[in-house]
Protein backbone atom coordinates (compact mmCIF):
# COMPACT_ATOMS: atom_id res chain seq x y z
CA UNK A 1 0.00 0.00 0.00
CA UNK A 2 1.04 3.72 -0.72
CA UNK A 3 2.25 5.43 2.58
CA UNK A 4 0.38 8.58 3.28
CA UNK A 5 1.56 11.50 1.59
CA UNK A 6 2.74 14.39 3.73
CA UNK A 7 1.35 16.78 5.21
CA UNK A 8 2.51 19.99 3.23
CA UNK A 9 1.21 17.78 0.13
CA UNK A 10 -2.06 17.28 1.62
CA UNK A 11 -2.04 21.37 1.99
CA UNK A 12 -1.88 21.68 -1.86
CA UNK A 13 -4.70 18.69 -2.63
CA UNK A 14 -6.60 20.45 -0.62
CA UNK A 15 -6.01 23.61 -1.95
CA UNK A 16 -6.58 22.42 -5.48
CA UNK A 17 -9.45 21.00 -4.60
CA UNK A 18 -10.84 24.08 -2.66
CA UNK A 19 -9.61 26.03 -5.48
CA UNK A 20 -11.94 23.66 -7.77
CA UNK A 21 -14.34 24.25 -5.31
CA UNK A 22 -14.73 28.19 -5.92
CA UNK A 23 -14.10 28.10 -9.53
CA UNK A 24 -15.77 25.17 -10.94
CA UNK A 25 -17.78 27.77 -13.21
CA UNK A 26 -14.95 28.85 -14.97
CA UNK A 27 -12.81 27.02 -17.72
CA UNK A 28 -10.45 25.56 -15.21
CA UNK A 29 -7.35 23.82 -16.61
CA UNK A 30 -6.96 20.94 -14.27
CA UNK A 31 -2.98 20.42 -15.85
CA UNK A 32 -2.53 24.25 -14.61
CA UNK A 33 -3.53 23.40 -10.99
CA UNK A 34 -1.16 20.61 -10.71
CA UNK A 35 1.84 22.63 -12.07
CA UNK A 36 0.55 25.36 -9.27
CA UNK A 37 0.79 22.77 -6.88
CA UNK A 38 4.63 21.88 -8.29
CA UNK A 39 3.51 18.08 -8.79
CA UNK A 40 3.54 16.23 -11.95
CA UNK A 41 0.10 15.84 -13.53
CA UNK A 42 0.60 12.03 -13.03
CA UNK A 43 1.23 12.52 -9.32
CA UNK A 44 -0.98 14.62 -8.57
CA UNK A 45 -4.19 13.03 -10.07
CA UNK A 46 -2.80 9.70 -8.13
CA UNK A 47 -3.13 12.11 -4.55
CA UNK A 48 -6.35 13.80 -5.23
CA UNK A 49 -7.76 10.36 -5.54
CA UNK A 50 -5.87 9.25 -2.60
CA UNK A 51 -7.80 11.86 -0.99
CA UNK A 52 -10.86 12.45 -2.31
CA UNK A 53 -11.76 9.19 -4.27
CA UNK A 54 -12.21 10.97 -7.44
CA UNK A 55 -9.58 12.23 -9.84
CA UNK A 56 -9.61 16.31 -10.06
CA UNK A 57 -11.83 15.95 -13.58
CA UNK A 58 -14.08 13.34 -11.84
CA UNK A 59 -14.65 15.73 -8.47
CA UNK A 60 -14.78 18.66 -10.83
CA UNK A 61 -17.95 17.33 -12.93
CA UNK A 62 -19.34 16.53 -9.52
CA UNK A 63 -19.31 19.61 -8.29
CA UNK A 64 -20.56 21.46 -11.25
CA UNK A 65 -23.51 18.98 -11.05
CA UNK A 66 -24.36 19.21 -7.84
CA UNK A 67 -23.86 22.96 -8.38
CA UNK A 68 -26.69 22.68 -11.26
CA UNK A 69 -29.06 20.61 -9.22
CA UNK A 70 -29.21 23.50 -6.25
CA UNK A 71 -29.57 26.06 -9.13
CA UNK A 72 -32.43 23.71 -11.19
CA UNK A 73 -33.94 23.74 -7.60
CA UNK A 74 -34.35 27.36 -7.38
CA UNK A 75 -36.24 27.52 -10.47
CA UNK A 76 -33.38 28.20 -13.21
CA UNK A 77 -34.05 27.16 -16.92
CA UNK A 78 -31.91 24.39 -18.16
CA UNK A 79 -29.52 26.75 -20.64
CA UNK A 80 -28.98 29.32 -18.21
CA UNK A 81 -28.03 26.29 -15.42
CA UNK A 82 -25.50 24.69 -17.96
CA UNK A 83 -23.75 27.96 -18.66
CA UNK A 84 -23.70 29.08 -14.98
CA UNK A 85 -21.76 25.92 -13.48
CA UNK A 86 -19.15 25.88 -16.81
CA UNK A 87 -20.73 23.50 -18.97
CA UNK A 88 -20.41 24.82 -22.71
CA UNK A 89 -22.84 22.49 -24.11
CA UNK A 90 -26.35 21.60 -23.40
CA UNK A 91 -26.26 18.23 -24.79
CA UNK A 92 -23.03 17.30 -23.12
CA UNK A 93 -24.28 18.79 -19.82
CA UNK A 94 -27.71 17.03 -20.12
CA UNK A 95 -25.93 13.39 -20.84
CA UNK A 96 -24.11 13.98 -17.57
CA UNK A 97 -26.49 15.40 -15.39
CA UNK A 98 -28.38 12.27 -16.51
CA UNK A 99 -25.51 9.50 -15.96
CA UNK A 100 -25.48 11.08 -12.16
CA UNK A 101 -28.76 11.90 -11.22
CA UNK A 102 -30.89 9.26 -13.69
CA UNK A 103 -32.97 11.63 -14.84
CA UNK A 104 -32.69 14.50 -17.59
CA UNK A 105 -32.22 18.43 -16.20
CA UNK A 106 -35.75 19.28 -17.20
CA UNK A 107 -37.17 16.40 -15.44
CA UNK A 108 -35.21 17.24 -12.32
CA UNK A 109 -36.57 20.80 -12.34
CA UNK A 110 -39.88 19.49 -13.05
CA UNK A 111 -39.76 17.62 -10.15
CA UNK A 112 -38.24 19.96 -7.56
CA UNK A 113 -40.86 22.83 -8.53
CA UNK A 114 -43.42 19.92 -8.14
CA UNK A 115 -42.06 19.45 -4.33
CA UNK A 116 -41.85 22.75 -3.60
CA UNK A 117 -45.39 23.36 -4.43
CA UNK A 118 -46.24 20.34 -2.59
CA UNK A 119 -44.02 21.39 0.24
CA UNK A 120 -46.15 24.81 0.51
CA UNK A 121 -49.38 23.40 -0.04
CA UNK A 122 -49.26 20.27 2.24
CA UNK A 123 -46.33 21.06 4.73
CA UNK A 124 -47.14 18.31 6.88
CA UNK A 125 -47.13 15.36 4.51
CA UNK A 126 -42.96 16.23 4.57
CA UNK A 127 -42.63 16.63 8.27
CA UNK A 128 -42.52 13.34 10.75
CA UNK A 129 -45.64 12.22 12.38
CA UNK A 130 -43.95 12.26 16.10
CA UNK A 131 -42.47 15.53 15.66
CA UNK A 132 -45.28 17.07 14.42
CA UNK A 133 -47.60 15.87 17.10
CA UNK A 134 -45.27 16.86 19.66
CA UNK A 135 -45.34 20.86 18.36
CA UNK A 136 -49.13 19.86 18.42
CA UNK A 137 -49.04 20.64 14.30
CA UNK A 138 -51.89 17.43 14.40
CA UNK B 1 -30.56 21.33 1.84
CA UNK B 2 -33.62 18.24 1.80
CA UNK B 3 -36.47 19.40 3.17
CA UNK B 4 -37.85 23.00 4.45
CA UNK B 5 -41.35 22.77 5.18
CA UNK B 6 -42.96 25.85 7.30
CA UNK B 7 -45.53 25.51 9.35
CA UNK B 8 -45.65 28.99 10.45
CA UNK B 9 -43.23 31.95 11.58
CA UNK B 10 -40.80 30.23 13.49
CA UNK B 11 -41.85 26.70 13.19
CA UNK B 12 -39.99 24.47 10.78
CA UNK B 13 -38.53 21.42 9.35
CA UNK B 14 -35.11 21.49 7.85
CA UNK B 15 -33.36 19.05 7.14
CA UNK B 16 -30.06 18.72 5.12
CA UNK B 17 -28.55 15.76 3.63
CA UNK B 18 -24.62 14.72 2.24
CA UNK B 19 -24.81 14.99 -1.56
CA UNK B 20 -23.07 11.60 -1.21
CA UNK B 21 -25.81 10.13 1.03
CA UNK B 22 -28.95 11.32 0.12
CA UNK B 23 -30.50 8.72 2.41
CA UNK B 24 -29.42 10.40 5.64
CA UNK B 25 -31.13 13.08 6.39
CA UNK B 26 -30.30 15.52 9.60
CA UNK B 27 -32.91 17.70 11.02
CA UNK B 28 -31.10 21.25 11.94
CA UNK B 29 -33.28 22.88 14.76
CA UNK B 30 -32.37 26.38 17.00
CA UNK B 31 -33.14 25.79 20.90
CA UNK B 32 -35.85 28.59 21.08
CA UNK B 33 -39.45 28.49 22.98
CA UNK B 34 -41.88 27.21 20.98
CA UNK B 35 -40.66 24.37 18.83
CA UNK B 36 -40.26 21.13 21.33
CA UNK B 37 -39.12 23.33 24.25
CA UNK B 38 -40.39 25.31 27.39
CA UNK B 39 -38.31 28.96 27.88
CA UNK B 40 -36.70 27.51 30.96
CA UNK B 41 -35.80 24.48 29.16
CA UNK B 42 -34.84 26.55 25.92
CA UNK B 43 -32.68 28.38 28.33
CA UNK B 44 -30.81 25.15 29.93
CA UNK B 45 -30.50 22.90 27.02
CA UNK B 46 -28.75 26.18 25.33
CA UNK B 47 -26.38 26.34 27.86
CA UNK B 48 -25.57 22.75 28.01
CA UNK B 49 -24.86 22.54 24.47
CA UNK B 50 -22.73 25.41 24.75
CA UNK B 51 -20.94 23.71 27.06
CA UNK B 52 -20.26 20.87 25.20
CA UNK B 53 -22.13 18.43 26.80
CA UNK B 54 -23.24 16.70 23.55
CA UNK B 55 -21.17 14.71 20.72
CA UNK B 56 -23.64 12.21 19.47
CA UNK B 57 -22.86 12.25 15.93
CA UNK B 58 -19.67 10.14 14.45
CA UNK B 59 -18.66 11.17 10.72
CA UNK B 60 -16.57 9.25 8.53
CA UNK B 61 -14.45 10.68 5.35
CA UNK B 62 -12.08 8.77 2.78
CA UNK B 63 -9.13 10.76 4.35
CA UNK B 64 -8.92 12.28 7.59
CA UNK B 65 -6.23 14.66 6.91
CA UNK B 66 -7.47 16.11 3.87
CA UNK B 67 -10.56 16.45 5.26
CA UNK B 68 -9.42 17.99 8.53
CA UNK B 69 -7.22 20.69 6.14
CA UNK B 70 -9.65 21.13 4.17
CA UNK B 71 -12.40 22.21 7.41
CA UNK B 72 -9.65 24.01 9.51
CA UNK B 73 -9.47 26.11 5.71
CA UNK B 74 -12.79 26.69 6.08
CA UNK B 75 -13.22 27.72 8.75
CA UNK B 76 -14.10 24.69 11.23
CA UNK B 77 -12.73 24.72 14.96
CA UNK B 78 -11.29 21.20 16.27
CA UNK B 79 -11.50 20.38 19.47
CA UNK B 80 -9.07 17.30 18.54
CA UNK B 81 -6.95 17.44 15.29
CA UNK B 82 -6.26 13.79 13.64
CA UNK B 83 -5.10 11.41 16.68
CA UNK B 84 -4.14 7.59 16.39
CA UNK B 85 -6.45 6.29 19.03
CA UNK B 86 -6.46 2.70 19.96
CA UNK B 87 -10.31 2.70 18.53
CA UNK B 88 -9.21 4.41 15.31
CA UNK B 89 -8.04 7.50 13.40
CA UNK B 90 -10.38 10.41 14.64
CA UNK B 91 -10.88 14.64 14.96
CA UNK B 92 -13.47 16.33 16.97
CA UNK B 93 -14.47 19.41 15.55
CA UNK B 94 -17.14 21.68 17.22
CA UNK B 95 -19.94 23.72 15.60
CA UNK B 96 -20.76 26.93 16.22
CA UNK B 97 -23.75 26.29 18.88
CA UNK B 98 -21.06 23.86 21.26
CA UNK B 99 -22.03 20.93 19.56
CA UNK B 100 -19.04 18.36 19.24
CA UNK B 101 -18.66 15.97 16.17
CA UNK B 102 -16.52 12.87 15.50
CA UNK B 103 -14.85 12.67 12.62
CA UNK B 104 -13.58 9.13 11.52
CA UNK B 105 -11.46 7.59 8.14
CA UNK B 106 -13.33 4.95 6.51
CA UNK B 107 -11.06 1.70 5.99
CA UNK B 108 -9.18 1.77 2.98
CA UNK B 109 -9.72 -0.99 1.02
CA UNK B 110 -6.01 -2.61 -0.25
Amino acid sequence: MDQPPKIYLYRRIVLAKLFIDEHYAEDIDLDAIAGEASFSKFHFIRLFKMAYGKTPHQYLTRVRIEQAKLLLEKGESVSDVCFAVGFDGVSSFTHLFKRFTKMTPSAYLRQQQQRKEEIAAAPLKFIPGCFAAQNGWI
Amino acid sequence: MHTDASMGPGKRWLTVTPPEQPDLEIALMAIDEGMMFKKDTAEKMRELVKAGTFGYAVFECNDLVATYEELTARGVKFKKPPTKEFYGFEALFVDDSGNWFSLGEKKKED
